[in-house]
């Protein structure tokens, strides 16, 4: 029977990167002076599953690979071997090594071992160094018998005594002849010897007293006996002679170990450098397809989905007999419905909600390796690790969150002899937190760096010409400037970031995920980034507005604010864009039905409503008829039958049957082609 | 046809040895380290141990120490799962009671065969 | 339209039973001539109630509708061809049609005046148009005689895509 493995693949794959996530939080958590044993344990745990997984697989490379981790962890759990910061680097960087070799054989692609080999190079230097107290696990057991004689002619004796207590060891002597009359297709006899017998009385019935002699009479390898009784070498005497020898030669069969040499001292072929810490990119987190649910959150949705069963069958029947006297049945009935489908709703998003602690346990990780790689000494702290958001959005959030952390160590926190100068603490700190707030999910970065150098973002926004000369912007509008493109006040582009493609990213991907990001700041004392994120993807909080005879959602987490207003707060700019007076700034009037090439009757601007709404720091003032209510819809892409509409992010399915455009406001802004915040200061209210 | 539990704190390698013996036909109680398996073997008889070495809570040697010590187990075979073919792992497997060894890594079809061997 | 659909059924039917490998097309008028669609690509017949207008997009583009769930774009086939536009009225149907692309699955709507009939076509029956290279020549996969008058058939993935 052979049976196909690959059906266990995907568990091995999984169990393995939990083991290797376990193997690096383990090893990050290390105290390299005093270890903890258990923490040591796990580690070499995980290693050794690995191993034995993939050598049941087949996948040799990763066994071999992890066998050399798991020697040397052997050594350091029986204590032969201390630990010490090069091995932690070493041992980290496998882990690196592991994970993108097990991700190639998801992926199915060629394997690239080079970083394997050198790695193995390492490992094979350290543990060559020192000959450990016990023999080398490469002992081979070998039954060196003093007489090389495969087949013993026509058939064999064996004669086999065994311990007294070789039947604790659940080994039975009547399964192992049984084995050999197989072996030899019956073609033997078999006597049993009762000297050992005790009378009745003082016999042990746990005891094995008796002895048996056993004539094969087949001429089967000698190798073939040998496999049958592996097991009770120890425990029993087994005399084996070929059959036709005159003389009986005592083979006591023992194993014997091989002799180990030390191996031959290497030279270091790489000396293990104190300073460069395990700088290979984390691996990317997979973005995998399935997603692991307790059981309760399962429970309660079988609960809520009863009783929606019931309250439909309810209803059901209420409409079969119908008259007007049982309205209110229907009302409560209804009423009803709406509470088992809102609970439902929850229930299900609760399914795709998982701890933020996901990411978050790259993050010790990554700012260990950057604060070694910058000689800067920073303190990783985090709060809120349980807090849930929808995986989708955790997955996305992971890489924007990377470079706003390494940004912190890179351009906020100062070298440790600056913050001694500064009179701060020597160790940085960079905090993460985060919490649910009024249906959304809050992150935040913060740092005790330098701040933000208003100064230096001005000069260089100056420099880009994404300002002009002599403008007079509040702080807020210069934070703001770091995240238009291309923007970097880094001297030099480090490898970390300062490439300046950073933060315009950052803030455009939390923006695909319909959420927000805003920085505050104080010069000397650090900064502090703010993500706020929808709890999920597909649901928006919405406003919907009348233009004419289309109904629009614009999403509520982009509105400032709505404004009925009279004529005289709009004026006329270069003779076609209206623009409106806003406190002390100016925002550029939209007309929806315009840009979106909508016939309809203009209404007098002072029967509508102006609602103001913001993307990316940019305000626009958006006409509209009327506002209607505020509801959460479910999105439903456009996309997927016609194609990507400018001013255009999804669509829903209202109330009523019909479809309501959902409005995408960072685009309609572009496509109005206003701008209210990089203007010559002409326009900034007097 | 015997109840067999399989120990290992692998998922992996449990779901394998399962698959491999209910489909030989026999029963199957799996249990992911020693303590849980101890529990599952006082509360019900197997014919067969089938356990890895390397375990969190209890390690296959201490849980065949301890199952030795039942007056169920004494003489129920107990094979350990092992990637070690160094002697002294085979010896403390043996001196804490174990009938025999498995080698990892072992092919479905290798431990069809073993366990055919204490199955008889 | 369960009609459309019994037509369809025996129309099947009796085309396996002949032995001769056709097509069956579903056909429609519009302006007097006669449309045909493979007919496998027919989702389903719906009449035509209002659609939701999408900004920016080309004449022939109603807008989309809600499809148990799904939102699906309405082309005004008259349109698409340049022909005169007329008022929709109770005959005026949306044939749902849903075609496979290198791309995946789309689904989009045509209006057409009214459902003609289902009929089997030889494969390899259908000849060239002749029309030249214009626009329109695109969406026609060939012309095909049936019944002693003329059928058009359309060429469904050009006419669904939406050039930018």
């Amino acid at each position: 029977m052979s049976i196909d493995l690959s059906q266990f693949h995907q568990v091995f794959y999984e169990e393995s990167y939990e083991g290797l996530d376990a193997m690096e939080q383990g090893l990050l958590d290390l105290d390299l002076v005093d270890p903890d044993a258990e923490v040591i344990n796990t580690i070499f745990r995980a290693a050794h599953s690995m191993k034995g997984g993939a050598g049941t697989f087949g996948f040799t490379h990763v066994a071999e690979f992890t066998h050399v981790l798991e020697t040397l962890l052997d050594q350091i759990r029986s204590g032969q071997r201390a630990m010490s910061q090069g091995i932690q680097n070493l041992l980290l960087t496998s882990v690196d090594c592991i994970r993108g070799l097990m991700q190639g054989l998801q992926s199915g692609a060629e394997a690239d071992l080079t970083d394997a080999h050198d790695l193995k190079q390492q490992f094979e230097a350290i543990l060559s160094n020192e000959t450990p107290a016990d023999v080398s696990d490469e002992t081979i057991d070998t039954n060196q018998t003093s007489v090389e004689e495969e087949t013993g002619g026509s058939g064999w004796h064996i004669r086999f005594i065994p311990e007294l207590t070789l039947l604790q060891t659940g080994n039975e002597p009547v399964r192992m002849f049984r084995q050999l009359a197989d072996a030899c297709d019956g073609q033997m006899k078999i006597s049993v010897d009762t000297t050992r017998l005790p009378v009745f009385t003082s016999m042990d019935p746990e005891m094995c007293y008796l002895v048996w002699e056993v004539q094969v009479d087949k001429a089967i390898d000698r190798s073939v006996i040998d496999e049958i009784f592996e097991w009770v070498i120890d425990d029993a005497e087994i005399i084996i002679t070929p059959l036709g020898e005159s003389s009986v030669i005592k083979e006591v069969v023992e194993p014997v170990p091989q002799a180990i040499q030390p191996k031959e001292e290497k030279t270091l072929s790489k000396p293990v450098e104190k300073e460069k810490p395990s700088t290979k990119q984390p691996a990317k987190t997979q973005e995998s397809s399935s997603i692991r649910v307790s059981i309760d959150k399962v429970d309660s949705l079988i609960n809520m989905v009863g009783e929606l069963v019931i309250t439909q069958s309810m209803l059901g029947q209420l409409g079969q007999n119908f008259d007007i006297t049982r309205v209110q049945r229907l009302q409560e009935g209804l009423a009803q419905l709406e509470h088992n489908t809102r609970e439902l709703q929850e229930s299900v998003m609760k399914i795709r909600m998982m701890p933020i602690s996901f990411v978050f346990s790259r993050f010790p990780r990554l700012v260990r390796d950057v604060s070694i790689s910058l000689d800067k000494k920073i303190n990783l702290e985090m709060s809120g690790e349980n807090t849930e958001l929808d995986k989708t959005v955790m997955e996305k959030i992971g890489d924007p969150m990377v470079h706003l952390i390494r940004n912190s160590i890179d351009h906020g926190i100062e070298m440790p002899a600056d913050r001694i100068a500064a009179g701060k603490a020597e160790t940085g700190t960079v905090k993460l937190d985060a919490y649910h707030q009024s249906g959304n999910i809050v992150i935040e970065i913060k740092d005790d760096g330098a701040g933000l150098n208003t100064d230096r973002i001005l000069q260089k926004a100056i420099e880009n010409g994404l300002v002009a000369e002599g403008a007079n912007l509040s702080q807020e509008q210069i934070f703001d400037l770091i995240f238009q493109p291309g923007f970097s006040t880094a001297d030099v582009v480090s490898d970390l970031s300062g490439r300046g493609v950073g933060m315009d990213v950052v803030r455009r991907n939390i923006a695909a995920l319909n959420g927000s990001i805003e920085v505050s700041s104080e010069r000397g004392k650090g900064s502090r980034f703010v993500i706020r994120l929808p709890l999920t993807l597909a649901i928006l909080d919405g406003q919907l507005v009348q233009v004419g005879k289309e109904i629009y959602i614009f999403p509520l987490v982009s509105i400032v604010e709505s404004i009925q207003l009279d004529d005289l707060s709009i004026n006329n700019v270069g003779g076609h864009s209206d623009v409106l007076q806003l406190r002390d700034e100016y925002v550029p009037i939209v007309h929806l039905d315009d840009i979106f090439n909508i016939a309809n009757e203009k209404r007098p601007i002072e029967e509508s409503i102006i609602v103001v709404v913001e993307t990316d720091g940019e305000k626009i003032g958006v006409v509209v008829d009327e506002l209607l209510g505020q509801q959460q819809v479910v999105i439903k892409s456009l996309e997927e039958n016609y194609k990507r509409v400018d001013g255009i992010s999804g669509a829903t399915i209202l109330g009523d049957g019909t479809v309501a455009l959902i409005v995408d406001i960072s685009s309609l802004t572009k496509m109005s082609g206003a701008s209210s915040k990089i203007i010559d200061g002409s326009h900034k209210a007097a | 046809m015997a109840k067999i539990l399989a120990v290992d704190d692998s998922a992996s390698m449990r779901q394998m040895v399962s698959f491999t013996l209910k489909g030989a036909g026999h029963d199957v109680v799996e249990a992911s380290d020693g303590s849980e398996a101890l529990r599952i073997a006082q509360g019900q008889g197997v014919d067969l141990v089938l356990s890895d070495v390397n375990m969190p809570n209890m390690n296959g040697i201490e849980l065949c120490k301890n199952l030795r010590q039942l007056p169920n187990y004494k003489f129920t075979p107990i094979l350990m799962l092992t990637t070690e073919s160094a002697g002294d792992k085979k010896m403390e497997g043996k001196s804490a009671g174990a009938t025999g060894w498995i080698v990892k890594p072992f092919n479905p079809d290798q431990l069809l065969t073993t366990i055919k061997k204490v199955l008889g | 339209m369960s009609e459309v659909s019994e037509i369809i059924d025996t129309e099947v039917s009796s085309a396996q039973d002949d032995g001769i490998l056709t097509e069956q097309y579903l056909t429609f008028i519009m302006s007097g001539e006669e449309y045909g669609v493979d007919i496998l690509a027919v989702q389903e017949i719906r009449g035509w109630e209002s659609a939701t207008p999408i900004p920016n997009s080309p004449k022939f583009i109603k807008g989309v509708i809600n499809l148990r769930g799904t939102i699906v774009p309405i082309i005004d086939l008259r349109q698409r061809f340049d022909l005169a536009e007329i008022e929709y009225g109770d005959e005026t149907v949306v044939v749902v049609l849903r075609i496979y692309t290198q791309n995946g699955t789309r689904t989009m709507g045509i209006i057409v005046d009214a459902i003609s009939d289902v009929y089997d076509v030889p494969i390899g029956d259908a000849r060239n148009t002749g029309m030249g290279d214009n626009q329109n020549s695109n969406f026609i996969k060939g012309l095909v005689t049936v019944n002693k008058h003329m059928v058009i058939l359309l060429e469904l993935e050009n006419l669904l895509t939406i050039e930018d």
